[in-house]
């Protein structure tokens, strides 16, 4: 689809009437009209979506929508969200995450859901900031970035989601800008359809932390080359380009994680039949 | 000879790992068992994935049996390459008999105390003799012999266990145990052990573990996350095969931080779940397992617990894990906390722990250990119980739908993820009825009541705990020491005291009522337990009125506490 397609459904049957917490201002806000317009392009009924978190600005999302949703603990989404698609293939699980819930703590299980590929789409907003425990610095954070938690900088380079994405063997890498919401719209909805473990990190501004980050807008631009099915290039390509291009980066071929379906093939009884003497 | 024939027998097998000792074992009891005896193995290894010490440990008796005795009767050494490290394991009993291979040299002094008789049973030189023949069968074949077990089931056993490897091993194998047993007709036929009586129904050869995970599926789990870990690994490779052939799942996480969170997302899916973990997973798993009981998500922890703290001892018992899986979480943070008593009780506990867990919308964890998951016992089949886990889930929804609402029994309807209308997001945060977060004095208080009433209110009926026997003394104790006290309280009972044994199976939430009549009359309590702080007395004595003359038995592990030890505890300084 593309910007400009008529929607399934309207982007409001899928908000829910809880105020978010987040600033005035913030890039999540959009990320939220992104996905909610998302969700409507693809015309799933809001009960056959769940959105879940941990912890964090970001992570407060699936509350504002009106699907399903799972606000748990810090970094750990992932693989609750991973044992509810395991059981309920028949839902489409949308994980959503920060830079420092999925990227920090949440780090090992980025890794291994990547490497595992069972159908989800994870949105990571990345703000190069802990903005709930206000303005510590995360994995993306710059290290000559002053803050009260280290100040000066922390001195240690920041790393590269994408490419750790890509080494990890997610089936499906992206890069959104909350600020162009219909274009986050779109990745997502080809994220979600994207069999396996789709990645899209979505640049979110924290404009109470990190005004500096108003100036993304002016930074960001359409990736000048089509998506790749080849994990080297794409990688190649986000090694050297500038941190700011925007769009689907990669598409794979892999199979997606799961287990069979969920048919009993063996009565009870046979199976303890094994302990008979 | 006409001699007074043995109702219980033990039997200590040792040598180097490699040597096939646990195997021996294992075909020992199956041969013992198929014709008709009771018994149990358990075994002691060291860290050592190969070439450490090896013991396999066996009790044989017409009587069911629960623990291990307090001294072994006969001892067969395979080798004595790493024996002394057994040596406060295995106490030979007074004028106990050691089978030892000459050319294997003596047992380690501790191992052969005076009075010991030895008889030889020269391994290294048949097995030189006989290239085709493995020690660990000759010396099978030798123990099987002086309990009187007939040759024939022998055979069946090793052609049941062989039978893949061909028939050329299959018929070495049993030439060997056979000369084995013929090296040991000098012998005399004091361990023979008596016939058995005729057993009733069919019976079951099974661990602990394997029991736990049977358990689970049983009660209704049909999806399981697995972090390996020693001693609980077989809960999870039984469930691996086996739950995916009734509908299931399992998946292998990364860590436990993600096995945990993968089982509270598949219930939260609306599918009973579970892990299995030993108390370095449990730590780890504590968060989660607040988030479970804040979100209300039922699920089913195992912990099968080892020595600890830290890395501790992996591959022995300990009961020291009963601290954090009471008061592991932070907050507020009411939970089921159920320990299997047997070997056949970790069917029973763990279906139990499942059907409550989904009954009351909360974490069970259920507290086995070592020494009951990996001992394997010959058990009557387990009887079916009703228990199978059933939630009480939302089908008709008001608007707005109050996914924790107050009110009644505390057990809000659960709205599945797919049921149209039952949307609400599933929060760690305090929440208000609706799970809107809140930091509302009134809300959180409410919560906090509802969460704790639909646990306190519940009736657990009598399974909540064993009572057995009568008297102003008792024993009090739990898991897997609960078939230890048993026996010593058989045999006080046996010299004319009247003792009573109290073994909570539900250890949270505690039962103020239930154990107050427990230990109604009773003037002089025993607490045993297998700890080095005596974390059972200090629960117990938080939670519960305990008589004025209490006194407490406990040790760390990793050595098992023996009956006669409870015994001599219990009947120091009383008239019968």
């Amino acid at each position: 689809m593309n910007a400009t397609a008529p929607l399934a459904c309207k982007p409001g049957d899928y908000k829910s009437q809880i105020k978010p917490i987040w600033c005035p201002g913030c890039g999540d806000y959009h990320v939220l009209m992104a996905l909610t317009r998302a969700l409507a392009a693809l015309g799933l009924p809001p009960e056959r979506i769940a959105v879940i978190s941990g912890i964090g600005c970001s992570s407060r999302i699936p509350a504002y929508t009106n699907c399903y949703g799972f606000h748990g603990v810090h970094g750990r989404s992932l693989p609750l969200a991973a044992g509810l698609k395991i059981v309920r293939p028949d839902l489409t699980v949308i994980v959503a995450s920060g830079d420092g819930d999925g990227y920090s703590i949440g780090g090992n299980h980025f890794l291994h859901a990547c490497r595992r590929n069972v159908d989800l789409t994870y949105l990571v907003m990345d703000n190069h900031i802990y903005g709930m425990t206000k303005g510590q610095p995360s994995p993306t954070t710059e290290p000559d970035f002053d803050t009260a938690l280290t100040p000066g900088g922390t001195g240690v380079r920041p790393f590269n989601p994408l490419v750790i994405a890509l080494a990890s063997g997610a089936n499906f890498v992206a890069r959104a800008y909350a600020g162009n919401p219909r274009e986050t719209a779109d990745i997502i909805v080809s994220a979600v359809r994207h069999p396996g473990f789709s990645f899209v990190e979505i640049l979110s501004p924290c404009v109470t932390y990190r005004p500096d980050q108003r100036a993304w807008k002016e930074r960001v631009h359409t990736a000048p080359v089509e998506a790749t099915d080849d994990a080297a290039r794409a990688a190649r390509r986000l090694m050297t380009d500038d941190g700011f291009n925007l769009g689907v980066l990669f598409r794979g071929d892999r199979h997606p994680f799961q287990p069979a379906a969920a048919v009993a093939r063996a009565d009870r009884a046979d199976l303890e039949k094994g302990f008979e003497i | 000879m006409a001699m007074a024939q043995r109702t219980g027998v033990s039997v200590a097998m040792v040598g180097s790992g490699g040597a096939g000792v646990l195997t021996t074992g294992a075909m020992l009891l199956q041969a013992a068992c198929a014709a008709g005896w009771n018994g149990l193995l358990t075994r002691s290894v060291g860290p050592q994935i190969r070439g450490g010490e090896a013991a396999a440990l066996l009790r044989l008796a017409t009587h069911p049996v629960e623990c291990l005795a307090d001294h072994v009767d006969l001892l067969v050494g395979i080798d004595w390459v790493s024996a002394q490290r057994f040596e406060s394991e295995i106490e030979l009993a007074p004028g106990g008999l050691i089978v030892s291979d000459p050319g294997a040299g003596p047992p380690p002094p501790a191992l052969s105390p005076s009075g010991a008789r030895f008889i030889e049973l020269r391994l290294s030189e048949m097995t030189k003799a006989n290239p085709a023949w493995r020690a660990n069968m000759i010396a099978l074949g030798a123990a099987a012999q002086l309990l009187g077990l007939d040759e024939r089931d022998l055979a069946g056993v090793i052609r049941l266990h062989f039978e893949a490897k061909g028939a050329d091993v299959v018929a070495a194998s049993v030439a060997a145990a056979q000369a084995g047993g013929r090296a040991m007709t000098e012998a005399t036929g004091e361990l023979r052990l008596a016939r058995p009586a005729q057993a009733n129904g069919k019976r079951w050869l099974i661990t602990g573990n394997e029991a736990t995970g049977l358990g689970a599926l049983r009660g209704g789990v049909r999806f399981a996350a697995a972090y390996p870990i020693t001693p609980a690994s077989e809960i999870l490779e039984w469930l691996a095969p086996n739950l995916p052939e009734v509908g299931g799942s399992l998946v292998q996480a990364e860590d436990e931080l993600a096995s945990i969170n993968m089982i509270i997302g598949a219930s939260y899916g609306g599918v009973p779940a579970l892990t299995a973990t030993s108390g370095p997973g449990l730590s780890l798993m504590v968060e989660a397992l607040g988030l479970a009981t804040a979100a209300e998500i039922p699920i089913v922890v195992v912990d099968v617990m080892r020595g600890g703290p830290s890395t501790g001892i992996p591959t022995k018992s300990e009961q020291s894990d009963l601290n954090i899986a009471v008061y592991g979480m932070h907050g507020d943070a009411p939970h089921l906390v159920i320990a299997p008593q047997s070997v056949t009780d970790c069917l029973l506990a763990t279906q139990w722990a499942t059907f409550l867990a989904e009954t009351l919308q909360t974490p069970a964890i259920v507290l086995s250990d070592q020494s009951l998951g990996q001992t394997q016992a010959a058990v009557s089949r387990p009887a079916d119980l009703a228990f199978i886990g059933e939630r009480l889930r939302a089908t008709d929804f008001a608007t707005p739908y109050l996914r924790y609402a107050l009110g009644g029994s505390g057990v809000s309807p659960m709205a599945i993820p797919g049921t149209a209308g039952g949307q609400y997001t599933a929060d760690g945060l305090t929440h208000t009825e609706r799970g809107i977060p809140t930091s509302s004095a009134r809300e959180h208080r409410a919560q906090l009541d509802k969460r704790r009433e639909k646990i306190e209110r519940y009736a657990y009926g009598a399974l909540w705990a064993t009572l057995e026997g009568e008297g102003d003394a008792a024993v009090i104790t739990w898991g897997s020491l609960t078939g230890v006290a048993r026996e010593a309280v058989a045999r006080a009972r046996a010299d004319g005291h009247r003792v009573r044994l109290i073994a909570p199976r539900l250890l949270l939430p505690t039962r103020a009522d239930e154990m107050a009549a427990a230990l109604d009359g009773v003037k002089r309590l025993l607490v045993v337990e297998q700890t080095h702080s005596a974390q059972f007395h200090r629960f117990l004595r938080a939670h519960y009125t305990l008589p004025q003359e209490t006194s407490v038995f406990h040790r760390p592990g990793p050595l098992p506490i023996r009956p006669g030890e409870i015994y001599r505890q219990l009947t120091a300084g009383a008239s019968p």
